[in-house]
């Protein structure tokens, strides 16, 4: 393999500004940046704290787009800052916005409690009577496993919930995100609590509020499939009607 | 002004702090975590391969056991272990497993359903239990789900920059609200540390951003040592570029390493383990490599190649979907096909904060610490693959039922508030001072020089000379940086700047002590190799480094390392 190519290109970072605390609207700052090759658009930001304005205020942690801090819009797409290389954007300027629909704290950082407040409402914990646990692990087959697998990788980074046009339109509705982490409860064969589980997200504010725009899955940066896991909800959720009757 | 109160405040929302709180919760004591990040964020997340215990579920290792667990680890430590708190960590190794899947961790399966396990570095079974290679993320996500249903709450976007002491006795906190701008006061009847490593202060390292080792330096200045800062682990596989984990796991599932001729050279080095010896010989093997011309690229940042392209692409992708996808991403070498390059990187601070088996301070009462933060010390001077996810939930847990039981009996203080309020107005000066323009110094430069001289002085290789110039260099930094600082931005809210200052004065007293520490030790073990002290030497350096920071000035003295089943021997694999 050849030495990694080194060559630097200017690339102008527009920034979308916000202090709720001062600020009436929001405006947007530019820096231009030398960017190589390996320049993620995170390591541009933080270049330009350091050296140019140390103003600018966004969360992020652990650089290898799994900690899920850094989700924001880039050129009017989802994206982790971490995991975006400026260079591969093939654009002379590039836009950066905070995730919409979140009310924004500041600049890029933005409040997600609208997000955790309907994680929360679908009891995001394994339910079982611990009483009767064995001693050791609850078997359970490599297959039941791949069966929530794909919901188990999500990194709750807000980007499924905040691209949701039902989100959007109801702000009751639960949203994919929060689906996404019912399913991977409602289907762990440890726990006890499926019924119950199947019957809340079948409520008013539950899968049905779904139109499978398929927002949740092109915003999702780990390529995850929301709207699909909400169907299966859906189907699941009929078939236990269906017993019931 | 507000004083917020809860019995016990962990600080660190990772593995060992979030298993710190659910220990003292469930042990019915108020306690609430302090965070810089959102919950799930931490740099825990990041862990890909696995966590150790003898569980014995894969076909080979029906033998396994605390024992031999605990043998490997003190051998892999190269005997700096303290062997009670190793054989201490691994007897809660398998019901510390067993919880974290009756809550809902979702592992790896063996056909037969039990928790899958996989062979790491050092280990003589393979006993590392695993999530694909998304290990720390499912272990932080079962952890923040059950803090959910306990109720306990986080305090998220705070920075803990001081601890407050009333007669040698842990009163309260002191935390800079980034929404607000604002100093808060907390006050508390103990404190849970667990703020997680340093590879910042390298910056070429696989750590997360927040992993500054802030937390070290906060416990010093309130009179708590650092212990073994100079035992840094370098992981033998970053990502050429930017440093990035490529996880042992690769070479768990058979991975190669191969210099420029093509060749397993870990063949010479470690003719029996091959890839999987310990960690500190698979860098410096790798160093070696580099130096000897046989690496690709440069001298000073030259790298070799991981080669997975022998094994079958379905084991891949069922095993390492995160990692292949990582390295495309950034190298644009697809590891199905292409060998990876992959070149040492900070990844581990073996060293931090010193306190005993059960997690407290023999300092400052009310102390504890857990996670990567402490120093117990069970890592000693090299840590297995595996044994840190491991650590961070057995010690958390410990730490939580430890603090739990003190703050039960503790009666606090009268005059803690003041203790509290003192501490706070001292930050809020100095504070003050940075905001003011009156300092000249740059801290971004600061930090940068401090980077340089850390990566080429303190690396993998280490001698006299070079150490002695790091040490000047520090204390250079440093004297700048008391010199005075600026701020280029003036606005409270939400200042990652300010962050950074804080980082920086932290950072530059923990570079200090492992210069210190580092020149003193003239000897190799584990991750600390001194090539003008070519051997381990038991005689004089079988202890442990203190550096204490309490009146300002960096002060070295040694602590003796306990030992009571295993005699140290030569280290050979």
């Amino acid at each position: 393999m050849s030495e990694q190519k080194k060559e630097t290109k200017t690339v102008t970072f527009k920034i979308k500004r916000f202090n709720s605390a001062v600020d009436d609207k929001p405006y947007w700052s530019e820096f231009d940046l030398e960017c190589n090759d390996g320049t993620t658009v995170l390591i541009g930001i933080q270049e330009i704290i350091a050296k140019q304005d140390g103003s600018i205020a966004m969360r992020y942690n652990c650089r290898a787009g799994v900690c899920g801090s850094c989700a924001i819009m880039v050129n009017k797409k989802y994206m982790l800052a971490c995991e975006t290389l400026v260079l591969q954007l093939k654009k002379k300027v590039i836009k950066i916005e905070p995730l919409p629909f979140f009310p924004v704290i500041k600049d890029l950082v933005v409040d997600m409690t609208p997000y955790y407040e309907k994680l929360l409402a679908i009891d995001p914990y394994l339910l079982r009577d611990h009483s009767k646990d064995p001693e050791k692990e609850i078997l359970q087959s490599p297959e039941d496993f791949h069966i929530i697998e794909e919901a188990t990788k999500c990194i709750l980074c807000g980007c499924c919930h905040s691209s949701c046009v039902s989100v959007w339109t109801d702000k009751s509705y639960l949203g994919p995100g929060a689906l996404l982490k019912a399913f991977r409860f409602a289907n762990d064969t440890r726990d006890e609590n499926k019924k119950d589980r199947i019957k809340r997200i079948t409520a008013e504010d539950g899968v049905y509020r779904c139109h499978t725009a398929f927002n949740c899955v092109e915003a999702c940066p780990k390529e995850l499939n929301p709207t699909e896991t909400i169907q299966t909800l859906k189907r699941q959720s009929v078939k236990q009607a269906l017993k019931f009757w | 002004m507000e004083i917020k109160k809860h019995s016990i405040l962990v600080v660190g929302s990772g593995l060992a702090g979030m298993r710190a709180a659910i220990a003292a919760k469930e042990s019915g004591v108020d306690c609430a975590v302090i965070s810089i990040c959102q919950p799930v964020r931490s740099h825990s997340v990041a862990a890909q391969g696995g966590i150790n215990a003898p569980l014995g579920n894969a076909p080979e290792s029906k033998d396994d056991s605390v024992e031999r667990h605990a043998f490997d680890t003190v051998k892999g430590s190269d005997y700096l272990a303290d062997q009670p708190a190793v054989l201490k960590m691994i007897g809660l190794a398998k019901e510390t497993i067993y919880e974290l899947e009756h809550w809902g961790c979702p592992f790896s399966r063996f056909e037969d359903g039990r928790i899958g396990q996989r062979p790491f570095g050092g280990a003589g079974y393979p006993r590392t239990c695993f999530a694909a290679d998304r290990t720390g993320h499912s272990v932080i996500h079962v952890l923040w789900e059950r803090s959910v249903m306990l109720g306990v709450p986080v305090y998220e976007d705070r920075f803990v920059v001081r601890i407050a002491t009333k007669d040698k006795k842990v009163t309260g906190l002191v935390a800079l609200n980034f929404v607000t701008g604002e100093l808060e006061m907390w006050e508390c009847d103990a404190v849970i540390f667990a703020t997680g490593g340093a590879g910042q202060i390298y910056g070429a390292t696989s750590n997360a951003l927040n992993c500054t080792g802030f937390g070290i330096a906060v416990a010093a200045w309130a009179g708590v040592a650092m212990k073994d800062m100079e035992f840094i682990q370098f992981h033998p596989t970053t990502l050429y570029g930017n440093n990035v984990l490529i996880s042992e796991a690769a070479r768990g599932e058979g991975g190669y390493l191969r210099n420029n001729k093509g060749e397993r050279f870990m063949e010479k080095y470690a003719p029996g383990q091959m890839e999987l010896a310990p960690r500190d010989i698979v860098s410096r093997s790798i160093y070696q490599e580099v130096l000897e011309g046989r690496g690709y690229g440069t001298k000073e940042n030259g790298y070799v190649h991981l080669d997975l392209t022998h094994l079958p692409e379905s084991q891949i992708l069922e095993r390492l979907p995160q990692i292949r996808e990582l390295a495309l991403r950034f190298s644009g070498q697809d590891m199905v096909k292409d060998p990876i390059p992959v070149q040492p990187g900070f990844h581990y601070l073996m060293g931090g904060i010193h306190v005993d088996e059960n997690c407290a301070s023999k300092e400052v009462a009310g102390f504890y610490s857990a996670g990567e933060s402490a120093c117990i010390s069970v890592h000693g001077a090299n840590r297995l693959g595996g044994n840190s996810l491991f650590g961070c939930v057995v010690f958390g847990k410990v730490a939580g039922l430890e603090a739990a039981k003190y703050a039960k009996e503790v009666t606090s203080s009268p005059d803690a508030k003041y203790a509290i309020f003192d501490a706070y107005k001292k930050q809020q000066d100095e504070i003050d001072y940075w905001y003011s323009g009156e300092g000249k110094n740059d801290p971004f430069e600061i930090m940068e020089e401090m980077r340089t001289a850390m990566k080429l002085k303190v690396f993998v290789y280490r001698e006299e000379s070079s150490l002695k110039e790091a040490l000047d260099k520090m204390r250079e930094l440093k004297k700048r940086f008391n010199e005075g600082i600026f701020l280029k931005s003036k606005i409270k809210h939400y200042n990652r700047e300010l962050e950074w200052i804080f980082a920086l004065k932290g950072m530059l007293d923990q570079s200090e002590a492992i210069c210190m520490s580092a020149l003193a030790r003239k000897e190799c073990r584990g991750g600390h190799w001194r090539l003008d002290h070519m051997k381990r030497d038991d005689d004089n350096f079988l202890k442990h480094s203190l550096v204490n920071f309490e009146n300002g000035v960096a002060e070295l003295s040694y602590h003796d390392v306990i030992i009571t089943k295993w005699q140290p021997e030569e280290r050979k694999y």
